[in-house]
């Protein structure tokens, strides 16, 4: 990085530094912000170019996701079969299927692109949402129309259901009468359907796909893809937030964010899974030492529950709106109470995943029976979804100085079935109750959990403040905020969750230079329209990505 | 080809499932096991059977291996088969929050396998507080209910009014199983695993290996139960509702029972049972019994089990 100086000038520079809240001009240095100010003051630093490039748009702190998988650009391998809309990673619009024909039309148009290819490759599509398709259900027989000798799947969007054909039923031995498997439902002839419901039923299925290991990690295609996809999101800084992290993984990470063109900073953390808290906490440390400035490492995630919308998630009294059984337990507390010790005492930053409230309960009593033990200043522990908090939890999340990182998509994508169906109407509008952490004083950020939900904090951004479902209703008004929160939820917020405030979240002297490029300004735009601002790209490390 | 005989090993964190695991391998006697562990992380096979590893498979002592698998059961056992050698017996080992019923019925989509059974090891001075436990006690409760055989695990550690107290009260909790207090795991391999006698001398021999083991000859303490062994004649044109009936029924002291039978139509069954779970299935038409016809082996508990009464 040279030592010239460039001054851009903008229509306005939103700073998220209260005490310069917008300013016109911003100079970069080495990659970061030597100042912020008027022409006038940043002229003082000495010789510089002025740079108009940004003379008509609006600047702002480059958007940071605190929850994202680098699988959201993976799954550009396979097809888009989403209900809405979506850009790929180079831009192209793929439109929603509205229709259950209009799926299988499109797994045909890719099956017969690929057909030409040698041995039988299988046909995969991904995003797909049949809860718009009221009753219709999907069966191996739509599939089947895509293909009757070639293996045919599509991943929900949700991630925990996956529909087949008959031929890949058929591959992984599954076309037989006589299953008796809760996750396998049967049709009148005794066969499955080719629904598979959660991850025992589903793991059969993923090999005759070809979705091997690096289709969850992240291959090279999906981390430059991932890349993409985050420019054109004003994404700056974004997290891959469950990461198995082998020597080959931090080999590729290393070498694909250190190229001169990487236009976003990753934090893996590391998923404590196969491993146990003390090896765990010992790769977290060693990890440290190989970060750059574009590759953060040394963070742990601890899976304590699973998810609300799949009956997984662990519920305090009095439990799921329609009776479903209580969910279940990924990590013992045994488990998560060793490795909060451990990393409290190494300095370790651990991310829980929460979904249900008593999850959320047994991760603040972990860490209050540790921090006895082993105190620890500004440890910065962070509870990821966190969905279902009330506000006694919240003010415990406060006493005990962790942060929290809100899922707020969910309300759109899923907030009518958890009115109806999962919590109730009560317990929906309390979920990710951004409200309830501003008034107990705990730092938040909101989240996509891309791919679950397309990578976008500006959509995000509009789920926090508005609260819409997918119906229209809006799920607890009393939880909505004001847009200049939910502004900071996604880049200051963002970085104190990642203990990176220090370096990222704000347009100031001394960080790092890393904007969102727009053509419309956020703060006077209509709040019910913050979803659709138009983004002109990123600055990263002072480097220019138009999307 | 045979159905490759597996079972399921569950219980909660601490409880002593990898201990049994060590056991099992010691007392494996030439047969080749298979154990599949959730991951790594979780288990700790003793060093000493360790051979080497490769991947995701540790090589153990006498052709036994051991593989973690992760989100990728029914692969993993798919995969076991291609092995070479396969392996004659397989043990899964669920993880400390599992429940053994959901991994024994995700373990059915394997092909050629036969489920033989779910033990589940409870630690016996812990687990009426891990019952009661706000968080972890509705899936203790569940892994409870799944057992077939309830290993109750550290009984030396309880006194012996406790310990009874305690067999009642998981006879609650673990309506289908039968319990067996022990010490550090140490059962007979054949209690686990149910036994097809194919001599006339089983049961002498079962009775001369249950003297030879190290723990039946007083170093064990008093709190462990022992164990009989006896075969039940039964002639052709046996009753299958009433055999069904009679070895499920509860306090008999029996915990396995395994062999061919023939009934009045000349169709021959195999008998599994264990706890209070029996299974039957017809043997094809062609196929050769791997054992006599007739004849059932029971494993029992010594001092409540009554062979002259079968």
């Amino acid at each position: 990085m040279t030592n010239t100086t460039t001054i851009y000038r903008a229509r306005r520079i939103i700073t998220m530094n209260p005490s310069r809240p917008s300013a016109t001009h911003v100079a970069v240095r080495e990659g970061r912000v030597l100042g912020v100010g008027s022409l006038d003051e940043l002229a003082g630093w000495g010789p510089h170019q002025l740079d108009e490039r940004f003379a008509d748009l609006v600047l702002m702190p480059g958007l940071i996701e605190g929850h994202s998988h680098l699988m959201a650009g993976t799954l550009w391998h396979y097809r888009y079969c989403g209900y809405f809309d979506l850009r790929d990673p180079d831009g192209r619009n793929w439109p929603g299927a509205p229709t259950l024909d209009a799926v299988v039309a499109a797994l045909s148009q890719t099956e017969q692109g690929s057909a030409a290819k040698a041995g039988p490759p299988p046909v995969v599509g991904w995003g797909f949402d049949p809860i718009y398709f009221g009753a219709q259900r999907c069966s191996r027989h739509d599939l089947d129309r895509v293909s009757a000798t070639r293996a045919v799947g599509v991943l929900h969007a949700s991630g925990h259901i996956l529909n087949v054909n008959s031929a890949a039923l058929q591959l992984a031995g599954l076309l037989r009468s006589g299953i008796s498997h809760p996750g396998i439902p049967l049709g009148d002839d005794g066969l499955p359907t080719g629904e598979l419901k959660g991850p025992d039923a589903m793991g059969p299925l993923f090999e005759h796909l070809g979705l091997t290991r690096s289709f969850l990690s992240g291959d090279e295609f999906g981390i430059r893809a991932f890349g993409k996809l985050a420019v054109r999101a004003g994404v700056t800084t974004a997290t891959d937030l469950a990461a198995t992290l082998t020597e080959g993984d931090v080999a590729t990470l290393q070498r694909i964010t250190g190229e001169a063109d990487y236009p976003v900073r990753l934090v893996p953390l590391l998923r404590l899974i196969g491993i146990t808290p003390t090896e765990a906490v010992t790769r977290a440390v060693q990890l440290r030492e190989r970060n750059t400035d574009q590759l953060r490492l040394g963070r742990i995630k601890v899976v304590a529950d699973g998810s609300i919308q799949g009956f997984s998630a662990r519920m305090r009294w009095p439990g799921y709106y329609n009776g479903a059984p209580n969910g279940l337990w990924y990590t013992a507390p045994e488990t998560i109470r060793e490795c909060y010790s451990l990393a409290l005492q190494q300095g370790v930053q651990v991310h829980t995943h929460t979904n249900g409230d008593q999850a959320t309960e047994l991760a603040l009593d972990c860490l209050e029976g540790a921090l006895r033990q082993h105190p620890a200043p500004d440890h910065r522990f962070v509870l990821q979804h966190c969905q279902l908090a009330d506000a006694a939890q919240f003010r415990r999340m406060r006493a005990l100085g962790m942060h929290v990182n809100l899922f707020a998509n969910h309300h759109f994508y899923w907030g009518d079935q958890h009115r109806a169906t999962t919590v109730g109407p009560e317990r929906a509008e309390r979920m990710n109750a951004c409200r309830t952490a501003i008034t107990s004083g705990v730092a938040f950020s909101i989240h996509s959990d891309a791919p679950i939900t397309p990578l976008g904090p500006l959509f995000t951004a509009w789920c926090a403040v508005n609260r819409l479902t997918a119906s229209g209703h809006v799920l607890g008004a009393e939880e909505c905020i004001p847009v200049a929160d939910a502004l900071r939820a996604i880049t200051l917020g963002a970085a104190q969750t990642l203990h990176l405030d220090g370096e990222i979240g704000s347009i100031e002297c001394g960080k790092r230079a890393d904007f969102c490029v727009l053509h419309d300004d956020p703060t006077t735009a209509d709040p019910t329209a913050l979803k659709d601002l138009r983004i002109w790209g990123t600055v990263q490390g002072g480097r220019v990505f138009p999307a | 080809m045979t159905p490759l005989p597996t079972h399921v090993i569950g219980g909660y964190l601490g409880a002593g499932k990898t201990t049994l695991v060590n056991h099992l391998l010691r007392q494996a006697g030439g047969e080749r096991i298979a154990v599949l562990v959730n991951d790594f992380g979780s288990v700790n096979i003793d060093a000493d059977l360790i051979l080497g590893q490769s991947g995701e498979v540790l090589a153990l002592a006498g052709g036994c291996v051991c593989c973690s698998f992760g989100a990728d059961l029914v692969g993993t056992l798919a995969g076991l088969q291609q092995r070479q050698p396969p392996p004659q017996r397989v043990l899964i080992e669920t993880s400390g929050v599992g429940l053994p019923a959901a991994v024994a019925r995700t373990a059915r989509l394997a092909p050629g396998l036969q489920l033989e059974g779910t033990v589940v090891v409870a630690d016996a001075v812990r687990v009426r507080q891990q019952v009661a436990d706000p968080y972890m006690g509705d899936t203790v409760r569940q892994q409870l209910a799944d057992a077939d055989l309830l290993l109750l695990n550290k009984a030396d550690a309880v006194a012996p009014e406790a310990l009874s107290a305690l067999r009642e009260c998981l006879a609650t909790l673990a309506p289908r199983a039968a319990c067996i207090a022990c010490v550090q795991g140490q059962v007979p391999p054949t209690v686990v695993y149910g036994r097809l006698g194919d001599t006339e001398s089983e049961d002498a021999s079962f009775e001369r290996h249950w003297q030879a083991v190290p723990w039946a000859r007083g170093a064990a303490p008093a709190a462990a139960d022992a164990f009989v062994s006896h075969t039940w004649q039964l002639p052709a044109g046996v009753d299958l509702n009433a055999l069904v009936q009679r070895l499920s029924a509860s306090h008999t002291g029996l915990l396995r029972a395994k062999g061919w039978v023939q009934d009045a139509a000349g169709q021959r069954w195999l008998v599994q049972s264990v706890g209070t779970r029996t299974e039957l299935s017809a043997a094809p038409a062609q196929a050769r019994p791997t054992a006599p016809c007739g004849r059932l082996v029971l494993i029992g508990l010594r001092g409540v089990f009554e062979p002259q009464a079968w």
